[in-house]
């Protein structure tokens, strides 16, 4: 694209001014984590920089067994939605039966319906099946998607009917059909949902403290609280420091997702 | 023995409009039967039903004499092409040959032999690696052919197969498919929008227009004996030239489009005192220059067509577009007049009310004859 210079300029600086504006509490937590209690105080520049604070936040805290627990249940969590918006979006799809419109508009008009307004129910369903406290009680209501559902049913739609009737006619079922084909061709959206997935539920917060009690399956979310309120103090070296062990995976995972989203998106466009 | 027969096979949406209408048909093994009409006419629907991909509302399919209205698509031993070759976009050419092959369950050392064989068939070898997307479309279209060919199913249905090629690749894999067909004895199911590869490749044709048949036939037959205006108007290109005609028995002639006038032979007297609305068809071919044979009428030429081997010429009949095609190269521009020959002998008639065919053209009986 071609621009005037001087409109160039004015772009970058106002594009680095807003994105130093943006980034500046991230970058703030980043520099505290290295710096002492005492500096932080006193508002002063760090006179000193040390991983003293993430010593300290594994040493005074659970934190692996936190990390471990948040890690595990989103993945949990990220297989089931996957697998379970799948083949609900496979059979909105493929499968012909009476009313499938209806049902689907139905499904979506679950999404106006916010979690918050469900979490009472969802809790008496939990502390009825005695799932407090444990890793299918943080996982399993959340296991249902109709985002999912959505996503997926739109990118099957994409896949011609005639791959359908070309197995038909090869004697394919249709399961075999959904995992040989159908999950192969829309890869790249159950990737992004997947990792969709897997961050929403990694930066859960409401559903995990509601529904742990003790330190065995609780989050790394509620961790991070718990370093806030241990002591009179804050010691906010450690907490920034739990904070930024805690966005890695993210920061991760955004790095790896947008290149295969990209290539995804690409891929798609040009046949 | 037939294949394929259809006893008054219906097809309706939602119990109102029907699409097909009480269809009897047979069809020969290792025939290349040909469905043709124009788009809605209800052909892929008719294909679609022999699959098995569609509901049968009313009437009986049955495949070497065995009913099979509700058997699933795979129980009824045949393949399928589709128009848009419905390749899977994530496997290979190999994967994709094989992919009927291996929900099939066939022996692995099995699977290996027709692969090679059909690869080396269609011309594949080189590119079993590669994936649908870094295929020409020929090339997909062969895949797709390959991966009928190595099911070795009796029966291959084909729907529209080659209208998404480019008009060269197109006569040239019209060639390919019919001596596929032919050397593996294959009875083929072929649907087609398009009247010259129903023309060039069926031994037989059915013609639909509006869920009803038309006419069934041999490709010639159709062309020489259309069995009413429809066909007489879909087969052919350019499209037969057809007109109005009323007989002036004072005069004995019959005028066309109250434009043309036509002395009148005294064989064709009976015909002309019977039927009193008729409309006459004449081919392009037969609008003849006049060069040996003797003037009979002048025409104002409005368009022509240079095509090198031929020339084709149309002129204003009252309302309707008349085409003439004279063999080799005419120095004619729009605007002249030129003088032509036309008689009845080259005229097919039609009752106008029903359409029907009353009495085809002398010519086309007579070359019949000369060709065998």
């Amino acid at each position: 694209m071609t621009m005037p210079i001087s409109k160039k300029i004015i772009f970058y600086v106002l594009l680095a001014v807003s994105g130093i504006i943006v980034f500046a509490p991230t970058l703030m937590a980043f520099m505290m984590s290295f710096m002492s209690n005492k500096d932080i105080m006193t508002g002063s520049l760090p006179t000193s920089l040390s991983f003293d604070n993430y010593v300290k936040a594994f040493g005074q805290f659970p934190l692996l067994k936190y990390l471990f627990n948040s890690f595990f249940i989103s993945i949990i969590i990220m297989i089931g939605q996957l697998l379970l918006s799948s083949l609900a979006a496979y059979a909105f799809v493929f499968l012909e039966f009476k009313g499938r419109d209806l049902l689907f508009y139905l499904f979506i008009a679950t999404m106006m319906v916010p979690f918050e307004a469900s979490i009472i129910p969802n809790f008496h369903i939990i502390r009825d099946l005695g799932w407090i406290d444990t890793y299918q009680g943080l996982s399993v209501p959340f296991f249902a998607m109709a985002f999912g559902t959505f996503l997926l049913r739109q990118n099957f739609r994409q896949i011609p009917k005639e791959l359908r009737e070309a197995s038909q006619i090869a004697g394919m079922g249709d399961f075999k059909f959904y995992l040989t084909v159908v999950l192969p061709v829309a890869k790249t959206s159950l990737i992004t949902l997947g990792v969709y997935g897997f961050l929403t539920s990694w930066n859960m917060y409401l559903w995990p403290l509601l529904s742990t009690t003790n330190d065995s399956v609780r989050t790394v979310q509620i961790g991070l609280k718990q370093l806030q309120t241990q002591e009179q103090l804050n010691d906010w070296g450690v907490i920034m420091a739990g904070a930024i062990i805690v966005v890695i995976p993210t920061l991760i995972l955004l790095f790896l997702g947008q290149k295969k989203l990209q290539k995804g998106l690409t891929e798609g466009a040009l046949k | 023995m037939s294949q394929v027969e259809l006893v008054g096979i219906s097809k309706s949406y939602d119990k109102q409009k029907s699409v097909l209408n009480e269809i009897d048909l047979s069809i020969e093994e290792g025939e290349f039967f040909v469905l043709v009409g124009p788009s809605g006419s209800g052909k892929s629907t008719l294909l679609r039903m022999i699959a098995g991909l569609e509901e049968i509302t009313g009437g009986t399919l049955k495949i070497n004499s065995n009913v099979v209205n509700h058997l699933p698509p795979k129980d009824r031993n045949l393949s399928m092409v589709f128009q848009n070759y419905a390749l899977y976009p994530h496997l290979s050419v190999e994967q994709n040959i094989l992919f009927g092959l291996n929900a099939k369950k066939v022996d692995k050392k099995e699977q290996r032999k027709r692969l090679v064989e059909t690869a080396q068939m269609m011309g594949l070898d080189e590119l079993l690696k590669r994936k649908p997307k870094e295929l020409s479309g020929g090339q997909r279209q062969r895949v797709a052919l390959a991966r009928s060919v190595v099911s070795e199913a009796p029966l291959c249905l084909m729907d529209e197969p080659l209208s998404n090629l480019d008009a060269k690749l197109r006569a040239h894999m019209r060639v390919e498919i019919r001596r596929l067909q032919k050397r593996l004895g294959l009875t083929m199911v072929y649907v087609t929008h398009d009247q010259v590869e129903a023309m060039t490749m069926g031994d037989r044709i059915m013609v639909l227009n509006d869920g009803k048949i038309q006419q069934v036939g041999k490709p010639i037959t159709l062309y020489n004996e259309p069995a009413n205006l429809f066909v007489a108007s879909f087969i052919g290109s350019p499209k037969m030239n057809l007109g109005k005609a009323v007989y002036k028995p004072d005069l004995r002639q019959l005028m066309i489009e109250e434009k043309l006038a036509i002395d009148v032979d005294s064989t064709y007297l009976d015909i002309l005192s019977i039927h009193k609305n008729l409309t006459i068809g004449i081919r392009a071919e037969h609008i003849f220059p006049c060069v040996d044979e003797k003037q009979t009428h002048q025409l104002e030429v409005v368009n022509v067509e240079h095509l090198g081997n031929e020339t084709s010429i149309a002129f204003d009949i009252g309302l309707e577009l008349w085409t003439a095609k004279w063999p080799g190269q005419w120095d004619i521009n729009v605007g002249d007049s030129v003088p032509v020959h036309i008689t009845m002998e080259n005229f097919c008639f039609f009752d106008t009310k029903t359409g029907e065919l009353i009495r085809s053209a002398n010519v086309g009986r007579k070359q019949e004859v000369a060709a065998i």
